[in-house]
């Protein structure tokens, strides 16, 4: 049995804004196995792709690390200098960024992106720059032929996959996704899924895995956490989550979904908006949308409490679970 | 029982793409004819590039259809006079924060809108009327909202002022195009409530544009499947989701996640590729995708099969009972 492939610890990440920092990542930590799929979910602004930059080490201001750790196989990412991070990029670690149709230069073709990507970080020689460029096409299902194409003769859901493509060059023992399928169509989606979870049977990597819809990650993650205003309130294996949610955001969420097939009936939604960051009220930040909440939930801020294999922020939970 | 409100024939729109001397024309939509009955929501259900959009667009007046007809409240609606039915067919567009004006008062837009449609009402009632229709949408309190700046408000909230706002000329059809797909999960729920309660308590009918087939079902009376531009699938939506006839829908129902059932097996190796819209030629436009594909549907277009009264699907695969 090996240890974690990655240990986040207490991670802080604020943003300079003109009426002070504001709180974007709130003590997050967590441990990721090798091969496991962790599936990150919340609404925009509660930190989620914040969390997956600075995991990654790529904040730029007005972000900035607060405080925290993030340690890659036993190497503290927070603490290297850019030209030690870049010998771990690539190879270790690789990211697929939110709107990658549109992250791939339009005026190269698919071989001339993949190969700098090869130059930049290996001393691999055109022949064998080729050869791994067709495998790793090849792989996401893309004919080789399309290493001739342009960007835009390929369609929405090649170039996803051709990004993928693109992550698993040098076989990284972390591939981190930030909402690769948010801009295609169900089938494509689908498909794209049932593709990278295909692949990471195969090779093995770890998958952060980074998506404001749960459904779409619901069949194919090990681990779930939901984030709520910068805090991770739940965390757990995705099917108990899914089954029983215990924070009362998360439940929320959960009654958010229509069912395709399922029982037809009327469903709620959360009132209300998510607190502000940048003066985070005292208690429960979830405490004003919580029809649960009391005056503990208003003045003390919860825990993550730990119960089996499955983690909480909420003070109610707390209470039915004391002894 | 009276008539439908809405009765579409024959619609088509071709953009012509590429450059001055191409002959490529884009078949956004192709020979569509549906029907809307009053108090009823039809969802337009379909993928990015199936003409779903294009045919809110053409409704509404937007563009011009390059053919057919359209009937609305009676009164054929030709290529030129759309503008004539705006105020009675409102449409309520995707992203609530391009199509607010920034600068202005969130009251004022309401307004407009009343001053314009409504000129039966006296300038001293506008307000109160303006608030009562913010209320209606679920935008409380009314009369400080309305006040506010466009920023001050949440995605959803601006959602339901684009539904007040189409409510203020006291249409029988608005046509929403895609009115939750960017907002946030737990909001999407509560504007597809406003949906139904626009529906069950003003008895007004919406065109329901989406490309999502659960939160059709939520709201939808009736569905309406569209791929590449031509109607595949129409029904009721327990027919329609039931028992789901052609096999594009069933593609859909199968590729869409949901969490509150067991995952099902993988079938198929369906990449999800668009389809051919520019100079499609006569086969179905499903066909290089159809794992049901004949000769036939390679050679001509698939007319309507009913299933039912309700029930209909274009399909060569799919017998008549």
């Amino acid at each position: 049995m090996t240890g974690p492939v990655l240990q986040v610890r207490n991670l802080r990440v604020e943003y300079a804004t003109p009426s002070g920092p504001a709180q974007a990542v709130e003590d997050v930590s967590f441990d990721l196995a090798p091969g496991e799929f962790l599936a990150i979910v919340g609404e925009s602004g509660c930190g989620k792709s914040t969390l997956l930059f600075a995991v990654a080490q790529l904040l730029a201001y007005p972000g900035s690390l607060a405080g925290g750790s993030v340690l890659f196989d036993g190497v503290d990412f927070t603490s290297l200098s850019p030209e030690e991070l870049r010998q771990h990029r690539w190879r270790d670690i690789s990211v697929v960024m939110q709107s990658a149709m549109n992250a791939l230069n339009p005026t190269l073709t698919i071989a001339a992106q993949l190969a700098d990507a090869c130059r930049a970080h290996t001393d691999w020689n055109d022949e064998r720059i080729g050869q791994r460029s067709a495998e790793v096409l090849s792989m996401v299902a893309i004919d080789p032929v399309h290493l001739k194409s342009y960007p835009f003769q390929l369609s929405g859901g090649m170039r996803q996959r051709a990004m993928i493509a693109m992550a698993l060059l040098l076989e990284p023992k972390l591939v981190i996704m930030d909402e690769p399928t948010s801009a295609l169509d169900v089938v494509a989606q689908r498909s794209l899924m049932h593709q990278v979870e295909t692949l990471r049977r195969q090779l093995g990597f770890a998958v952060i895995f980074v998506t404001h819809d749960m459904s779409v990650v619901s069949h194919y993650s090990d681990r779930l956490a939901v984030m709520y205003a910068g805090e991770v309130v739940e965390l757990g294996p995705t099917r108990e989550v899914f089954d029983h949610p215990e924070h009362p955001y998360s439940q929320g969420l959960m009654e958010a979904f229509p069912s395709l097939l399922g029982e037809r009936r009327q469903l709620t939604g959360i009132a209300g908006t998510p607190p502000s960051l940048v003066n985070p009220p005292a208690g429960c930040l979830f405490a004003e949308r919580c029809a649960h909440a009391n005056d503990e939930c208003r003045t003390v801020r919860p825990e993550l409490v730990t119960y089996g294999d499955h983690q909480v922020r909420c003070h109610l939970v707390a209470r039915s679970k004391r002894p | 029982m009276s008539g439908p409100i809405l009765r579409v024939q024959g619609m088509t729109r071709h953009f012509r793409v590429g450059g001055f001397r191409s002959h490529g024309k884009l078949h956004a939509i192709d020979d569509v004819s549906f029907e809307v009955a009053p108090g009823e929501i039809v969802a337009l259900v379909g993928e990015s590039g199936s003409g779903k959009s294009t045919i809110a667009r053409v409704l509404a007046g937007l563009y011009p259809p390059t053919s057919g007809t359209f009937v609305f409240e009676g009164k054929a609606v030709g290529r030129h006079d759309s503008r004539a039915v705006r105020g009675d067919m409102p449409m309520v567009f995707q992203d609530p924060f391009g199509s607010i004006n920034p600068v202005l008062r969130v009251g004022h837009g309401l307004l407009r809108s009343l001053k314009l449609h409504r000129p039966d009402i006296a300038k001293a009632q506008r307000f109160a009327e303006a608030v009562t229709l913010a209320e209606k949408v679920g935008l409380t309190p009314g009369d400080e909202i309305l006040q506010r700046y466009p920023h001050e408000l949440s995605g959803g909230q601006r959602q339901r002022l684009g539904f007040a706002q189409a409510l203020a000329s006291r249409p029988s059809l608005i046509l929403a195009d895609e009115p939750v797909s960017m907002l946030d999960v737990s909001i999407r729920i509560g504007l597809l409530n406003v949906m139904k309660e626009l529906r069950d308590c003003e008895g007004v009918s919406l065109l329901y544009i989406t490309h999502d087939l659960a939160s059709a079902r939520y709201v939808a009376d009736r569905m309406i499947v569209l791929y590449a531009g031509r109607i595949v699938e129409e029904g009721t939506t327990d027919e329609v989701i039931g028992s789901p006839q052609h096999p594009y829908t069933r593609l859909l129902m199968s590729s869409a996640p949901d969490p509150h059932l067991a995952p099902t097996a993988f079938e198929g190796d369906d990449l999800g590729e668009p389809p051919k819209v520019i100079n499609p030629g006569p086969a179905c436009r499903f066909a290089p995708r159809c794992p049901l594909a004949m000769d036939v549907c390679r050679a001509s277009t698939p007319g309507v099969v009913a299933v039912s009264l309700t029930h209909k699907t274009a399909c060569y695969a799919v017998q008549a009972p």
